[in-house]
């Protein structure tokens, strides 16, 4: 099967390519080089006057394990005025915040997005997520596993374990998880939270194991980058949410030893203590730190208004911020001396002075941070607001008027407080493509995806190119999902189910003798139980799993 | 027809270790079953009775019946499709089986327009009742092993239902923060003649008991809660329980560092349950404003916990939801079984027990199919009855926890001519 896109407006910036006319060429689900005289063309689609991008990547949604679940069944409120119809190619759901996971696979695949990480997996509940994600169609998944929190990393810690052992546990986790990257929630403070702390600051000691979180970023982004996998330590940092946090993520970017670090929903971090209700923007000082530090990338976590649900691992930040949520009723979970997970509602109000404060400093953050490629769009679908609001969030970008029309309507108060008004930017195509598509691709670490080169995955989506950007975005003409056509004119004409990246860095297996007696000694499963197989992965013979490439120790620990 | 899941074990081999047990919601996996050549099941060491009974019942080599006739399975298929081509609002319900056992009933639902609800969630509801409505805290049983030191148990033994909870998770002899386990106290709170042996700690302290009758939990939670608050009760007892005895015990979990109230789903089951459920979960939150304490839900028998989180991710709900509508529609009092049954709205009946054949269909009139365990006997035959294999001695599967979070593969342990359910329901659904 040959296809061809024929003449579209082609933005690739993994190639440096920005708005030119190309023809793209597809094989068997690959792009491939421009066929030979005469080969017959299969399928030709006339993209003139059409913007052709690669489909997009969603780097940090959540959108599979345990607290989503929580989070869909305590709103069924929210569900039943967003029912999803069966239809000829489509199962029914529901749709809105927490959406079920059919749903979300189209609506994701609908918005020209092919692939999406789940960035909270925790390893005891690593199978959830993957059966979550495995009736997630479509679009590709992968996950980020969690540690910094669980006993047995603080443990050797505490024991003053060198690193190599380090790096073999967070290596077994990875494989025992089926992940592509590790992240840190709140490093140490879940933990802390079951010994009845309530703040962790970056050098503040957990009172069992007098580990600080800055001993555990460091361990963690050292072993990350020692194993050589690609995407860096995935870090949600302490302090979420509280008025000051600036200083804690700045000591964060600052003192964690040079290693790469990927901050998350870095908006929810970037607080100062300024004004009369000592709540304010530090978006300035958290964008001038990512400019420097060119060993930062981070994503924004925008909040857009409305009714959402926050669904976290952090359930010490998630049990402080309680009394914020709305509608009131929440869950907190301690889990299995791994991690915890809290689930809270929120609606944020355009005229309430702190969320539309934040609003304001998540997109001052996205204006004032240089490189694309370092800075991602993302709502931390659905704590900030879900994914069903990202050409919303990209006309605000792209679009200085409807910006400020935007910010003229949102609580005074706040509007005084924020420097957005001042900021003329306005993200380019190419940019948007950056942040969506290469950028992420390359964070991650896929090599095949986010781009389209000859060899790439013929993920490809096709837009009309509407001065409205949040139109353009909402409905694409056609998405490619590895060469089939899966969406036409913004509804789903195809159901397939993407793959599942991972990443297997090498280690020394002698790691599990000790990690299979830690699990016989105080667990209560048997260590072989966590590891998520290949196989459960793929059954129903709908999913498989690719495996990315790391590069291997980048130097030895002495 | 096989089984979706191909083999993680060996099936010829005759011993297995670390085998996973669905006969409760704790699913222990520190089992060793042995399988003799008649391919009879034995299970040592670790062994308690539900577990025996579950491995150790002979195999029963059962063909599909219709209307008590041994047919072939395509037959039997056949007259379950033409069962569910004739019925306006079919009801698939027991729902006894794991996770991919559950994604074929999710997708059967979907395109046959069912509702979908489970044998144990008269008392099941009630626990998502208050998730709904306020929300809870709670703890998983891993965290209980290393870290409880107060445990209150609300109106059961546990270990009627969970027979190994107290060995495995409160009198283990390690725990992670160095505690002396056998230091923890226990309280047995509610209910009449409870057996409180479990509770008896290795060096024979004796835990306290505060009997009550179950059905007044509820204002026995609610004084609990008010005077964790530091509120004064105006009353000297509540329900037989001297006020000063429920006074002590608040004071005792605002001194405890990691409380954990557990009560057992399937007791609380009477009307208004909930309200208890509901006080102990906000008194639970109440004692987080200073330390820390944590409910515990103890359910999950019966694949309970599979049919609640696999519906809740396909459609976006628990069970008792209908796809009547071709879209989703949750309804928690309006599609229940006993209701959708008794007003004679449901017109055909798939009733679904893979892990346990005395979970036999209600009685009712209209035609019913029947997945069962192949041991099942019935009082009066279905018009069809589909033998299927056990999830973890028949066929590999997925079951969930009683904490909801933690998965656990089962396994297959012998070679079985029985069909899963998955395989079975997806057959019809393609036929349909």
């Amino acid at each position: 099967m040959l296809i061809k896109l024929t003449g579209g407006t082609v933005y690739d910036p993994a190639h440096g390519i920005d708005g030119k006319v190309m023809d793209i060429y597809i094989r068997d689900g690959r792009i491939v080089d421009r066929p030979r005289d005469g080969e017959r063309i299969d399928q030709d689609h006339n993209l003139a006057g059409k913007v052709v991008m690669a489909g997009a990547i969603d780097m940090h949604t959540h959108i599979g394990g345990g607290k989503v679940n929580i989070a869909r069944t305590l709103l069924p409120e929210d569900h039943r005025a967003d029912p999803v119809m069966h239809t000829e190619h489509c199962r029914a759901g529901c749709g809105h915040v927490a959406p079920s996971t059919l749903t979300t696979g189209y609506r994701y695949a609908e918005m020209g997005y092919t692939a999406g990480f789940e960035p909270a997996v925790l390893p005891i509940n690593a199978r959830q997520a993957h059966l979550e994600m495995g009736d997630t169609p479509i679009i590709d998944k992968g996950g980020y596993a969690m540690l910094g929190s669980d006993d047995l990393l603080l443990r050797m810690m505490a024991a003053n374990k060198d690193q190599n052992a380090i790096n073999d546990y967070v290596a077994w986790t990875l494989h025992a998880s089926q992940a592509i990257g590790i992240k840190v929630v709140n490093a140490g403070g879940i933990n802390a939270f079951k010994f009845n702390q309530r703040m962790l600051d970056l050098d503040e000691k957990n009172a069992y194991y007098q580990v600080t979180p800055r001993d555990v970023l460091q361990r963690l982004s050292r072993a990350v980058h020692e194993l050589g996998i690609p995407h860096p330590l995935h870090v949600h940092g302490n302090n979420l949410g509280v008025p000051g946090n600036v200083e804690t993520t700045l000591n964060t970017i600052a003192g964690v030893d040079g290693y790469p670090l990927h901050l998350t929903h870095i908006q929810f971090h970037s607080y100062g203590t300024e004004g009369d209700r000592k709540f304010s923007s530090a978006a300035a000082r958290i964008a001038e730190a990512i400019n420097k530090n060119k060993h930062i990338s981070a994503d924004v976590g925008q909040i857009l208004f409305g009714q959402t649900v926050t669904a976290s691992g952090d359930n010490m930040a998630q049990f402080r911020n309680h009394a914020a949520g709305s509608p009131n009723k929440w869950v907190c979970m301690d889990i299995e001396c791994d991690a915890g997970c809290g689930v809270v509602p929120f609606k944020y109000k355009d005229q309430n002075f702190v969320n539309a404060l934040q609003w304001a400093i998540g997109l001052e953050i996205f204006l004032l941070v240089d490189d694309p490629w370092r800075i991602f769009l993302t709502t931390d679908h659905p704590n900030g607001a879900p994914f069903t609001s990202y050409p919303h969030l990209i006309r605000l970008l792209t679009d200085k008027t409807f910006r400020n029309d935007m910010l003229s309507s949102i609580s005074p108060d706040a509007q005084k407080l924020s420097t957005l008004a001042s900021i003329d930017r306005e993200y380019s195509l190419y940019e948007i493509a950056i942040m969506t598509r290469a950028g992420a691709a390359k964070l991650v670490g896929l090599h095949d995806r986010g781009h389209l080169g000859v060899g790439a995955a013929a993920d490809i989506t096709v837009y009309s190119d509407h001065a409205d950007r949040e139109k353009m975005f909402s409905k694409p003409d056609y998405v490619f999902k590895d060469g089939e056509l899966v969406v036409r004119n913004g509804s789903v004409v195809k159901v397939t189910w993407g793959t599942t990246h991972v990443v297997r860095p090498e280690f020394d297996r002698s790691i599990e003798k000790e990690i299979a007696k830690y699990f016989e000694t105080y667990h209560t499963v048997n260590m072989e139980h966590v590891k998520v197989t290949d196989q459960q992965i793929a059954d129903d013979g709908r999913g498989h799993v690719q495996v990315h490439e790391c590069k291997g120790r980048r130097e030895k620990t002495a | 027809m096989q089984s979706s899941g191909k083999s993680q074990t060996d099936t010829n081999s005759t011993t297995h270790e670390h085998v996973a047990c669905p006969a409760c919601g704790l699913l222990c996996d520190d089992l060793t079953v042995s399988r003799n050549a008649g391919g009879i099941l034995e299970v040592t060491p670790n062994t308690c009775a539900r577990s025996v009974q579950f491995f150790q019942r002979p195999p029963t080599d059962t063909s599909p019946r219709i209307a008590g006739k041994p047919a072939t399975l395509d037959t039997a298929i056949a007259r379950t499709v033409e069962i569910l081509r004739q019925a306006n609002q079919p009801l698939i319900s027991g729902l006894g089986t794991e996770v991919q056992g559950m994604r074929a009933v999710m997708s059967l639902a979907d395109k046959s327009c069912a509702s979908i609800d489970h044998m144990n969630s008269n008392a099941f509801m009630r626990n998502i009742q208050v998730v709904q409505n306020s929300g809870w805290m709670t703890t998983t049983l891993t965290e209980v092993r290393n870290r409880v030191d107060l445990l209150v148990v609300v109106g059961t033994d546990i270990v009627s239902h969970f027979p190994r909870f107290f060995e495995r998770n409160i009198w283990n002899r390690e725990s992670m923060f160095g505690q002396e386990t056998s230091m923890r106290e226990v309280v047995y709170l509610g209910g009449r003649d409870i057996d409180t042996s479990a509770g008896v700690a290795p060096d024979g302290r004796k835990p306290d008991v505060l009997p009550c009758d179950l059905e007044r939990l509820p204002e026995v939670a609610a004084a609990l809660r008010a005077l964790a608050n530091g509120k004064k009760l105006q009353v000297t007892e509540v329900a037989g329980i001297a006020a000063a005895e429920l006074e002590k015990l608040a004071e005792r979990l605002k001194a405890a560092k990691y409380s954990v109230i557990a009560w057992a789903t399937t007791t609380l089951d009477f009307p208004h349950a909930e309200l208890a459920i509901q006080n102990i979960s906000e008194l639970v939150k109440d004692l987080n404003q200073t330390t820390r304490s944590s409910g515990l839900p103890l359910g999950g028998n019966e694949g309970e916990m599979n049919a609640n989180q696999v519906s809740a991710w396909i459609s976006g709900y628990p069970i008792r939801t209908s796809f009547g509508k071709g879209y989703p529609e949750y309804d928690p009092l309006q599609l229940s079984a006993d209701k959708l049954l008794g007003s004679g709205e449901a017109d055909a009946l798939l009733w679904i027990s893979s892990f346990n054949p005395e979970r036999t269909p209600p009685q009712t009139s209209i035609p019913t199919v029947v997945f069962g365990h192949a041991a099942m006997k019935f009082d009066r035959e279905p018009e069809v009855f589909i033998p299927v294999g056990t999830p973890g001695i028949d066929h590999n599967g997925v079951s969930f926890r009683s904490d909801n979070v933690v998965s656990l593969p089962l396994s297959q342990l012998r070679q079985s001519t029985l069909p899963s359910l998955s395989a079975v329901l997806t057959a019809i659904e393609q036929a349909l």
